[in-house]
């Protein structure tokens, strides 16, 4: 093919992403597992890069999890949403940057709806009236902080004190991505990449410094399910997605998995565990499990952020083998230390995955 | 007979997912759900299609509905545009709404929804916080979970969150005016009407399987729904 030709197709698979001025929405289930990624997002946007991020503490959950397990009508996420937006009006932005690749999916939805259905919108808007005496505007762009890391890969890769390599050998490190359903596959031209080329993730590997591998899974859902997971019955569900993945990427040998949704990173940590506890197997080397990742995670760690401020002992596969192998310098005394320094005992041994310490 | 090819028609989300379907099974094979249950997206459109009540009334009754993860990976691969994933949202909204959901194992579970995220979002602001993840509901957290919440104050403010704190920040206290303006929404658009019927229908169960239901989630019915699986859903039988 002409290289016309391809740029023309890749040209397709883009996004317009703000250079500037986000109003930052956050996400239940990332600041519930991950509160120190949102920080890290936070500190990299305004330290890092200069930029103005705003938030405001009157904004709430957009429903998504709620709503895709179907116990909250269309109707109603769609008028929470208009409230969202509504709230960034007021505050005099139009760079809407939701914390979670569900509300991410869900406001692509709505935004969608609204533009193929003008009268759903003006009836939403009624809603919002009622309930509240409040107005919105659209937004003009809807980005998700993955999609603004990827923006500025390359700075934070100039300003990064730590690569993707193996210290010892010199060789990048191995890196499997998982993509986030929500983010490629409702609407695929609304993310980097589209479903088919997703690279929001990619690119992120490739600037700073590692090896991104091409799994054959690398598209399955991570299990979440919402209600398959929610219900503790139908758990089984979640875990053989889960499982599916691990299968596939296992024989790449991959040193992390860096992924892009909330909940992904942590069923795809916690389900090693639980494979682990219920088969006695584990994906990585030595009864190591594979250490899974944020993206805000990784990028704070190759600027050369506490990986304790992080919130990487929070993980239940151990990272340390990992910081070691980039050479990261940390103090492993300080991984059990409260707020004030204090001790505050260590999480019980599990059976068959590997302990740092 | 009720209406029911005519209600889903009303749902947009229905109009949206579904035009023409040409059974080719594309969704079926990308389907993570039907990998793992008995579970064919193909055969649900193509009931939906036929328009015949009685098949229509038959999977609001059934668990097939509910097996579905709304991964919506059949969006991206349908040659012909079609979402089942919208046509399975749009089939829970009706099996909801009629009542039938109370008939099937899976579609039962839709108070232990209720009452965990659909009163949380109400009581918190947020869809989910590290207090509804209890270690004892969720054991797969493991224990460094354990810990985490063993030690939740110190450890989140160490990561920089605003923990039930005033002011903007991660798992901030949400103030009392958002979430009154979050219960008017509800009471407006429908939310409210849907957890009291979820509610209503699911003591009506309670009482015919002769099982107590009380508030809360300490009650034998909310406990067999949220537990009980009869293993007659899966793909390995």
């Amino acid at each position: 093919m002409l290289e016309e030709g391809k740029k023309r197709i890749w040209a397709e698979y883009q996004k317009a992403v703000p250079d500037n001025n986000y109003y930052f929405v956050r996400s239940c289930i990332r600041q519930t597992f991950f509160p120190g990624s949102e920080q890290a997002f936070i500190r990299i946007i305004r330290n890092e890069l200069g930029k103005d991020i705003y938030e405001t503490p009157y904004h709430t959950t957009c429903t998504g999890i709620g709503y895709h397990s179907d116990i909250i009508p269309f109707e109603t996420t769609m008028t929470v949403v208009a409230r969202q937006f509504a709230l960034m009006t007021e505050a005099g932005y139009s760079n809407y940057i939701p914390s979670c690749i569900t509300s991410f999916g869900l406001y692509t939805e709505v935004l969608e709806t609204w533009h193929h259905f003008p009268e759903i919108e003006a009836h939403i808007r009624e809603n919002l009236w009622k309930a509240t005496k409040r107005e919105f505007k659209i937004p003009d762009n809807l980005s998700h902080p993955s999609d603004i890391f990827y923006h500025f890969r390359k700075n934070i890769a100039e300003k990064a004190k730590y690569s993707l390599v193996d210290i010892e050998s010199g060789q990048p490190l191995n890196v499997v991505e998982h993509i986030g359903c929500h983010y490629s596959k409702m609407f695929p031209g609304k993310g980097i990449g589209g479903a088919e080329y997703p690279c929001v993730l990619i690119g992120m590997i490739e600037a700073w410094g590692g090896n991104a591998i091409d799994y054959p899974e690398r598209r399955h859902c991570c299990g979440f399910g919402f209600r398959q997971y929610i219900v503790q019955s139908n758990r089984g569900y979640s875990v053989s997605c889960s499982r599916k993945k691990f299968e596939s990427m296992k024989p790449y040998q991959p040193d992390l998995i860096l992924t892009n949704c909330p909940g992904c990173p942590m069923f795809l940590d916690r389900w090693q565990y639980v494979i682990s506890e219920i088969e006695g197997k584990t994906y990585g080397k030595n009864n190591q499990g594979i250490p899974v990742f944020t993206y805000e995670e990784l990028a704070g760690l190759i600027l050369g952020y506490d990986p304790w401020e992080l919130g990487l002992q929070l993980h239940q596969i151990d990272c340390e083998p990992l910081l070691k192998k980039m050479g990261i310098k940390y103090n492993p005394s300080e991984k059990y230390l409260g707020y004030n320094r204090e001790y505050i005992g260590k999480p019980e041994i599990t059976k068959n995955l590997f302990h740092c310490c | 007979m009720t209406q029911y090819f005519k209600t889903l028609q009303e749902d947009i989300r229905f109009r949206e997912g579904l035009s023409a379907c040409i059974n080719c099974g594309t969704c079926t094979a990308i389907c993570a759900a039907a990998e793992f249950y008995q579970y064919d997206p193909r055969q649900i459109v193509d009931i939906v299609q036929s328009r015949n009540e009685l098949e229509i009334e038959e999977l609001l009754k059934s668990d097939t509905i509910w097996y579905c993860g709304e991964c919506m990976s059949c969006k991206t691969r349908c040659p012909r545009g079609n979402t089942p994933g919208l046509v399975i949202m749009a089939l829970r909204t009706l099996s909801q709404d009629s009542g039938l959901f109370i008939e099937s194992e899976k579609g039962r579970q839709q108070l232990a929804i209720k009452r965990t995220i659909g009163e949380w979002i109400l009581k918190t602001g947020y869809c989910v916080s590290p207090e509804l993840i209890n270690p004892e509901m969720h054991p797969e957290q493991g224990p460094v979970w354990k810990w985490e919440i063993d030690n939740i104050r110190t450890l989140m403010k160490k990561m920089g969150a605003n923990y039930q704190g005033d002011g903007p920040g991660a798992l901030r206290k949400i103030p009392e005016e958002a979430l009154s303006e979050l219960k008017s929404i509800f009471d407006i658009t429908g939310a409210t009407q849907r957890f009291e019927k979820i509610e209503n229908d699911s003591s009506k169960k309670a009482e015919e399987m002769g099982l107590k239901l009380t508030d809360g989630l300490d009650n034998p019915y909310m406990q067999y729904i949220y537990k009980h699986n009869s293993q007659n859903h899966h793909n390995n039988q």
